[in-house]
């Protein structure tokens, strides 16, 4: 690849990959804008003229507004807190040589392929039924009041069934990691006298730290858009209506398609604000 | 104070046996060299040593402390591996200073030792660097500097040099040397390389199989082989070994006889053949002479200005007073 020759022919052909690419991210979001200075009922009129900036005002001043950005946060930190401990902790006993260590990591990696719209409803209906489901069940075995999950609790049950899903990504990234980190240098922190709580922190976890980041900041760009999760089990009430879910009501259940193209573009500034604080905190992990 | 003795001590990896029963003293202050082919159970033995591996039963004393079943930090051990195992993430510094952080030293200690093996190991200036942003040999040094800066009893060294290039290999062997004259503490070094064995040890041990083939200086392995296994690994070029009629001669099963102590000449001598390959070292002139009629090549060294040509035929006369005999079990035969 490095004649002139070359080079331009390389172009030609990537160029097709990069027209679609481009046109596939800049349609919808020039729509998405273009939508949001418009006042557009599709059942009640439909396109009304643009009106400015007075759809952002108003989904802004809307009372739904920040407390969706909260859910929108809390689900996103919770799942990253549990997946990336839990990650570590699971990647670490796969990491051990045990009999049936292949079944064992088909197993774990499971949860991944299933559907969300499916995990849900498995959690919704099995796990959480305040009757009838599992825990309703151990509640009542251990003679205690069954709670009812997705509405006395919401938000840590979606963390609780959004983490499930998102454990074996995690856990796989981890566990690639764990298995390149070169057993000398455990041995040779063990001569150096570390017990072994101190191998972890002082060894493996800086070890770690590059897949951690890699994980954080892949879960991130996926978890702030969940849907389905939330869709299927609390239809966004009890608190867990996040950004996206609004943006959801806002269009399809109001039928306010410039309103929601307004809050479109906010979803788009909250995750590159929430991106901006990642890189800042993890990213340097990813130099050298 | 770092004495340290084997006693019947055994390893078996499931049902296969690394190392069968093995005694073996090693004195303070010594340099000791654990030599053999790959394989032959030489590391498992240092990781025995060390506590990274548990025995299989025997027992392991270090200053006639029983130390079998102590863990690896308390032996009082330190240890310097093949791939150096820096960590990645710490400078140089925290590198060195890292077991004495474990033994929860005082931290102007801690500064004080740190710089003092720096300062003797020629590091001072990469204090604040990363291992990865040093040279192999730096990263060597670094790898000593973190175990000596604990005043162990005694040195690991596992196969310390074999990442390096050659001319490194020469400048760390003499550094290691010289660090082991100044402090004076046992020193175990494991090689596969017995030009490395050579030059550092006091003790020469050779491992065949978890075996020890013979123990002693270098130069009585190099006159007084025990058997054949020993004479072939020890010396190089390798010696050359004649079997048949001729070894008969000498009342021999086998006999031996090292490339430096055939005399090579156009017009006479006992043995005759046809020269190959030459290897031109300068000081030396390495020969390897075919249909000889006694082994598939003979290995000849002559001085460095001796000019045969391939195809020529020559004459070579052994010094029948450095001959080794072997019997047909592989013994010298004295």
């Amino acid at each position: 690849m490095a004649t002139k020759a070359s080079r331009s022919a390389a172009r030609l052909m990537m160029a097709p990959a990069v027209v679609l690419l481009l046109g596939w991210m800049l349609v919808p979001l020039t729509m998405t804008i273009y939508f949001s200075f418009k006042k557009y009922l599709p059942l009640r009129g439909g396109d009304l003229g643009w009106v400015g900036f007075d759809n952002y005002a108003r989904f802004l001043s809307s009372s739904s507004f920040w407390p969706s950005v909260q859910a929108t946060l809390l689900i996103v930190g919770g799942v990253l807190a549990i997946t990336v401990v839990f990650g570590v902790l699971l990647a670490m006993l796969l990491d051990q040589p045990m009999w049936g260590q292949g079944v064992v990591r088909i197993l774990v990696i499971a949860p991944f392929f299933v559907m969300p719209t499916v995990s849900a409803l498995v959690w919704k209906n099995m796990f959480m039924d305040p009757v009838n489901g599992l825990f309703a069940h151990l509640w009542k075995a251990v003679g205690a009041e069954p709670i009812a999950w997705l509405t006395e609790a919401s938000l840590p049950s979606i963390i609780m069934i959004v983490s499930w899903q998102w454990l074996p990504f995690a856990t796989l990234i981890l566990l690639t990691a764990i298995q390149s980190l070169d057993s000398e240098q455990l041995e040779a922190a063990e001569m150096d006298g570390a017990p072994p709580l101190k191998r972890f922190g002082y060894i493996i976890l800086p070890h770690l730290g590059r897949a951690i980041t890699v994980v954080v900041l892949i879960q991130t760009i996926f978890l702030l858009s969940i849907f389905a999760e939330i869709f299927v089990t609390t239809q966004g009430s009890f608190g867990t209506k996040t950004l996206t879910y609004l943006i959801f009501q806002r269009v399809l259940e109001s039928q306010n398609v410039g309103l929601g193209s307004a809050g479109g573009v906010y979803a788009i500034i909250l995750a590159n604000i929430v991106a901006i604080f990642l890189m800042r905190i993890v990213g340097k992990n990813l130099d050298a | 104070m770092g004495r340290i003795t084997l006693d019947k001590v055994t390893k078996s990896f499931g049902a296969v046996e690394v190392i069968p029963p093995l005694d073996l003293t090693i004195e303070d202050g010594e340099f000791a060299v654990f030599v053999g082919p790959s394989g032959c159970g030489k590391s498992t033995l240092l990781r025995l040593i060390a506590g990274l591996e548990d025995v299989s039963s025997g027992q392991i004393r270090i200053d006639s402390q029983d130390a079998t079943a102590v863990p690896p930090a308390k032996r009082g051990l330190a240890m310097v591996f093949q791939s150096y195992a820096l960590y990645p993430h710490m400078s140089v510094r925290k590198n060195i200073a890292f077991p004495l952080k474990m033994a929860k030293m005082d931290p102007a200690e801690i500064t004080r030792r740190v710089e003092a093996a720096a300062s003797v190991l020629n590091l001072t200036d990469y204090l604040d660097r990363r291992p990865g942003q040093l040279s192999g040999g730096q990263r060597q040094r670094v790898a000593i500097g973190r175990s000596i800066v604990r005043e162990p009893a005694a040195f690991l060294f596992d196969e310390p040099l074999s990442n390096l290039d050659a001319a490194l290999r020469v400048g760390m062997r003499l550094e290691i040397s010289e660090l082991h004259k100044r402090l004076a503490t046992t020193m175990i070094y494991v090689t596969h390389d017995q030009v490395e064995a050579m030059t550092m040890a006091d003790k020469i041990v050779v491992l065949q199989a978890g075996v020890i083939e013979q123990v002693g200086s270098p130069l009585e392995l190099y006159r007084t082989p025990r058997n054949k296994f020993v004479a072939g690994f020890i010396g190089s070029p390798t010696m050359n070994f004649i079997e048949g009629p001729e070894a008969a001669k000498y009342n021999a099963h086998t006999v031996g006889i090292r490339p430096e102590h055939i005399d090579v000449s156009e017009t006479e001598g006992p043995w005759s053949g046809v020269v190959g390959v030459s290897e031109h070292l300068g000081s030396d002139t390495f020969f390897h002479i075919h249909e000889t009629g006694l082994a598939e090549t003979i290995t000849v060294r002559a001085g460095g200005e001796v000019g045969f040509n391939h195809g020529d035929r020559i004459h070579l006369t052994p010094r029948e007073d450095v001959m080794h005999r072997f019997d047909a079990e592989g013994l010298r035969i004295e």
